[in-house]
């Protein structure tokens, strides 16, 4: 599938800011199952200096300054992507979840335990016992992993309400698994804190997902803004997506940004102003399916 | 290894040594088993014998009373409070071999260039987890490991450049590594000023002692530091500390002092193209070299901790871009967690193919399964603590806790193992500390220092020497009380004739230059100054009213004070009530409410703590001796006075007139007269101009028939020049002359105006266009074509056009006070995501 997204983000600012900087995760990443065909980044004002690289995640960021007074700022990100759907293995082949636990936590370096990275805490994401006591009940002894994560993602998908008004984008993840209520960010969140809560690894994962209206159809959630998942790792497999928002495994419409230990490490456009009171936030979010002749 | 002869004295029984009984099973400094004093320690000891007990409690209380003059300070935490706490000295040092501490130091480096090594490692190609040298849960479960700073190189390849190692003495006399400090390592400030104060209180016994001398240590270091900007051949280097209510503070202000280096805050320094800067009057600064006081998490607030208000946004990316050098490297917290220990010995062979110098305590790491196996059995023999750094709690002594508290120990570890370690209690060697009136043995931890210089490593020939708060507490942390001590390390050789003194003036070459004051700086010092000032104004006017209140009471006194009353009522320092009917006793108990109340805006204590908070704002801007006279200040007043009299809160009044004329007088005499000490004069006239304003415009309205006069002219310290200039009884017409024109009085608004307007045309781009410029002619324009004296004469019509023209002044001196705050303060950051 090829898709043009538009992502756009705009500030205004209530008096000058004299100098702004700002770090962006906005270009989609290049995958196996994703190709990236065009990214621009339009940024105004034209910043003063903006540097590419690829950070600790394998990830594209882009640092930029604007070092001249300005009262609005507009970062425009447009990407033509190319997706297919990822190749899965059947549930009820991958490893039982215990097996999984235990080979990455050895204590040699092996491909599991290397992605131990995403074992423990980080800045957004405690362990704790009702974590691993929630997910217990889809965790049964000897399941296989990918058996369970379904089951999983499911009970999430009903036992919490979709509700953008119940959080923030810094609620954390005790308070939202306490109101059962949320958007994308924090089901990934609370997803993540579970599965590591048990011992397995499982990160974040931001980008977009295509929203397919069709008539007498129910839209899906998570249209027009970016959207969050998460990914668990499946020893001799690899990383396999998992949608808790929309209850699925992410196949060809859903497009991969960028992946970390939670929402600190990729957030699509973080920023620091010197100057300028108080501020306000526009974010427009468009994926469209280009039709290939 | 050559040690001096074994020269056996048993102190005697009688001395201040008689009661010196250190436990048989612990290794003490200064006493061997067989109760002989350890060579090392003869001269001291001997010392200490001639001065006899009361002697040396003489010499423990100069120690105490130049701490106090110092102003040595820790700032402790507790329960969300923040409480200045005096930093304690014993007066007997902790002493070291020559010997011995040539091979400590050999190991100190070692373990420098170890962690070196490791962070390259980890920072970089991570070899050492694929030859399992490191198991990977180390470094992923470890939040002192920075993402955001893999794969930076920090100029030089030098990770830290300052490294301090905490040790501990086992009963068989060997010293054992407890724990490292990598990211910002506190103290060596305090082991300086600990050297500073008992090197003169024990000056003989220093001498006799031959003791290395802490110096060289400092200059190898600032050469250190220079060569991380090899870009440039003079370096700008600052230090960047989180401000006063850091638990360190005084340490980063007087390393600062001493290094010859700028204090800054976060909000001081920006980045502009990748590169770091200082914000001065005269503009931006580039900034090539950052000595942090800062934990690595909240160094920048864009690719770090986001709600760090002290950090630099933007400070990853200029390191990255390898414009600036930071001391030490962002991200050097990752090998501050004890875990690493027990990969050491095997990480020294591997990269240094060495055996490690000094051992390790043995450490027991729970992220590993049999090590935590044998940790959860052994939990009542070890001390746990947390494993990484930003881990909360204290170290946990097995020993210590009940079965219940055990318990709960254990299931934590199980729930995060990884975020704990384990420890062998350690019997800590004890050492003589003064306490009451003789020698009692207590528990050490020696932090020692090591630092890069040009081409390698150097160790500081000293430590900061920490003993517990009890004889019998294993705790030593400057958190929890307990003192410290300067360490004496013995010269091989004789350290020759320098003067047992040593300097702690700033012996090394200045290396800041005065006009680049950052924009924060400058700020502090103009609200130091406009708050000192009205500390005066306020004690000079209340010492007036209480002059009146504590004498005998006749019928001067009186009608004077009933027509001052309705004056201050007007300026709203008294209540409104004031103005009309009152006793004696209500105006005593208020006026003793305005000196004492610590709680009410604007009272003589309240404004005190203002001064004194400010003051600690740019404590390394002020001299040595106008440090002490404002740490007097705060001292000298009496915390509570809720019985005295008149008479007595007046001699309080008095002194502290007294000490606030020393204060400018200091000001006047010693301050370089850069753009620094031209802000603090700035604020002192500003805030003086606007209290004479607002006190002659209060008189000349509740005062119709002259009797607020002669308060008026003692306030504005007058009296003399207005007796011999009219020998005459005070008139309104020629006391408002003397008071708002006369240009020789400088306790006039002229006066002051004259001031600042020099002060003004000599500012950073002061070119006459400038709005607070403007603001200004037109302010001097007013006052040219106000005769005071003239207006007075003209009875009421010229009364009230001369109320009017002081309420003009008044609003224009404060829109001048807004003005320069617009033009050259700086502006704080804020956050968006």
């Amino acid at each position: 599938m090829l898709y043009d997204i538009t992502h756009r983000t705009t500030y205004g600012y209530g008096s000058d800011v004299a100098v702004s900087h700002h770090l962006a995760h906005l270009r989609p990443r290049q995958l196996p199952a994703q190709q990236v065909d065009d990214f621009q980044l339009l940024v105004e004002p034209t910043s003063a200096v903006s540097a590419e690289r690829v950070d600790y995640y394998g990830n594209t960021t882009t640092f930029f300054s604007i070092g001249s007074p300005h009262d609005c700022l507009t970062v425009t990100a447009r990407s033509r992507v190319r997706v297919a759907a990822p190749a899965s293995p059947a549930p009820s082949d991958t490893l039982a979840w215990q097996l999984v636990r235990d080979r990455c936590a050895s204590d040699v370096l092996t491909p599991d335990s290397a992605v131990g990275e995403f074992r423990f805490e980080s800045p957004n994401i405690a362990r704790r016992s009702i974590f691993a006591d929630y997910a217990a009940l889809s965790f049964v002894q000897d399941r296989p992993l990918l058996e369970a994560i379904v089951d999983f993602n499911a009970r999430i998908f009903q036992d919490f309400k979709f509700d953008p008004r119940a959080t923030t984008v810094a609620t954390p993840v005790d308070e939202v698994f306490k109101k059962r209520r949320g958007v994308c960010q924090d089901f990934a969140h609370l997803a993540i804190a579970c599965l590591r809560s048990l011992g397995l690894p499982a990160r974040y994962v931001s980008g977009y997902l295509e929203t397919l209206p069709p008539p007498g159809k129910a839209r899906l959630i998570g249209a027009d803004a970016s959207h969050a998942w998460y990914s668990v790792w499946c020893p001799d497999y690899g990383w396999i997506d998992a949608d808790p928002t929309n209850n699925l495994l992410p196949g060809d419409r859903h497009i991969t940004v960028a992946w970390g230990r939670d929402f600190s490490d990729v957030s699509p456009l973080r920023g620091i102003v010197v100057g300028g009171s108080g501020h306000s936030l526009g974010v427009s979010v468009d994926v469209a399916r280009v039709a290939e002749g | 290894m050559t040690s001096p002869p074994v020269t056996s004295v048993v102190p005697s029984p009688s001395g201040v040594w008689a009661a010196y009984h250190p436990r048989a099973e612990v290794f003490d400094e200064m006493r061997a088993a067989d109760g002989t004093v350890r060579p090392h320690w003869l001269p001291l000891v001997q010392g200490l014998e001639r001065l006899g007990r009361e002697g040396v409690r003489e010499r423990a209380e100069s120690a105490l009373q130049l701490l106090r003059e110092h102003g040595v300070t820790y700032n402790v935490h507790a329960d969300g409070e923040s409480a200045e706490r005096r930093w304690e000295l014993d007066v007997l040092p902790q002493i070291i071999d020559a010997a011995e501490w040539a091979q400590l130091e050999a190991g100190l480096i070692q373990r420098t260039k170890l962690l070196n090594l490791v962070l390259a490692d980890i920072y970089g190609p991570q070899q050492l987890l694929q030859e399992g040298l490191l198991p990977p849960a180390l470094l992923h479960a470890n939040p002192g490991f920075l993402r955001c700073c893999h794969g930076i190189r920090p100029p030089g390849g030098l990770f830290l450049s300052l490294h301090a190692v905490d040790l501990t003495r086992a009963p068989n006399g060997r010293w054992w590594v407890l724990s490292d400090r990598t990211q910002a390592p506190s103290g060596v400030g305090y082991a300086l000023e600990n050297r500073a104060i008992l090197s003169r209180v024990l000056p003989e016994e220093f001498r006799a002692a031959q003791v290395q001398r802490l110096a060289s240590f400092f200059r190898q270091r600032k050469a250190g530091l220079r060569a991380l900007a090899p870009w440039t051949s003079a370096p700008n280097i600052v230090l960047l500390t989180p401000g006063t209510y850091a638990e360190t503070y005084f340490e980063h202000a007087y390393l600062a002092r001493f290094l010859g280096y700028q204090l800054v805050e976060g909000s001081d320094l920006t980045v502009r193209d990748q590169c770091v800067f200082l914000k001065t009057l005269e503009g931006l600064q580039r900034v090539d070299v950052i000595i942090r006081r800062v934990d690595d998490t909240w160094c920048d607030p864009l690719e770090l901790r986001g709600d760090s208000l002290l950090g630099v946004p933007g400070l990853v990316e200029a390191a990255r871009a390898g414009n600036v050098a930071i001391s030490n490297a962002l991200g050097t917290g990752a090998v501050e967690t004890t875990a690493l220990l027990a990969f050491l010995p095997a990480l020294s062979r591997h990269l240094l193919n060495e055996e490690l110098r000094i051992p390790n305590v043995a450490t027991w790491w729970c992220g590993q399964q049999s090590e935590r196996d044998f940790a959860l059995g052994a939990l009542n023999k070890l001390v746990t603590k947390r494993a990484f750094v930003g881990g909360h709690g204290e170290p946990s002594f097995g020993g210590r806790l009940g079965a219940r508290e055990l318990e709960d120990l254990a299931a934590h570890i199980r729930a995060n193992p990884h975020a704990y370690v384990t420890q062998e209690s350690v019997a800590l060697s004890t050492a003589p500390v003064w306490h009451g009136n003789a020698p009692e043995p207590r528990p050490l931890i020696m932090r020692c220092y090591i630092c890069a210089t040009v081409d390698g490593f150097t160790v500081m020939p000293g430590a900061l020497t920490r003993v517990s708060p009890s004889a019998e507490s294993p705790i030593v942390s400057s958190r929890y009380g307990g003192g410290s001590k300067d360490t004496w390390v013995r010269s091989s050789a004789p350290t020759g004739s320098a003067a047992a003194v040593e300097s702690t003036a700033p012996a090394l070459r200045p290396e800041v230059s005065a006009s680049h004051v950052p924009s924060r700086v400058v700020e502090n010092l103009f609200w130091l100054g406009r708050y000192a000032e009205r500390l005066e104004d306020t004690t000079r006017l209340l010492r007036t009213a209480l002059g009146r209140l504590a004498g005998e009471g006749g019928p001067t006194e009186e009608v004077e004070l009933t027509a001052l009353a309705r004056w201050l009522a007007r300026t709203e320092i008294l209540d409104a009530r004031f103005a009309d009917e009152f006793t004696p006793a209500e105006l005593a108990s208020e006026l003793r409410e305005l000196v004492f109340e610590r709680n009410r805006f604007g009272t003589v204590r309240e404004l005190l703590g203002r001064v004194g908070f400010l003051a600690n704002n740019v404590r390394d801007r002020l001299s040595g001796d106008t440090w002490r006279i404002l740490n007097q200040l705060q001292t000298d007043f009496p915390a509570t006075m809720s019985r005295a009299t008149p008479g007595a809160i007046l001699h309080t009044l008095h002194r502290l007139i007294f000490q606030l004329a020393a204060f400018s007088g200091m000001e006047m005499e010693n301050m370089t007269r850069g753009h620094a000490w031209r802000f603090l004069d700035i604020g002192r006239r500003l805030e003086r101009a606007i209290n004479l304003v607002s006190n002659v415009r209060a008189v000349l309205a509740a005062d119709t028939d002259g009797t607020a006069l002669a308060p008026l002219l003692e306030y504005t310290d007058s009296t003399m020049t207005y007796r011999r200039r009219y020998l005459a009884r005070p008139e309104m017409p020629t006391t408002l002359a003397l008071l708002i024109n006369d240009v020789s009085n400088p306790r006039s608004l002229v006066f002051q105006l004259e001031i600042l307007g020099h002060h003004l045309a000599a500012l950073p781009g002061a070119d006459g266009t400038r709005p607070e410029q403007i603001h200004f002619e037109d302010l001097m324009a007013l006052l040219r074509e106000t005769d005071a004296q003239d207006f007075a004469t003209q009875g009421v019509l010229g009364r009230a056009r001369l109320a009017t023209r002081l309420d003009e002044f008044y609003e224009a001196t404060g829109q001048l006070s807004d003005l320069l705050t617009a033009s050259y303060f700086s502006h704080v950051p804020a956050r968006v995501s």
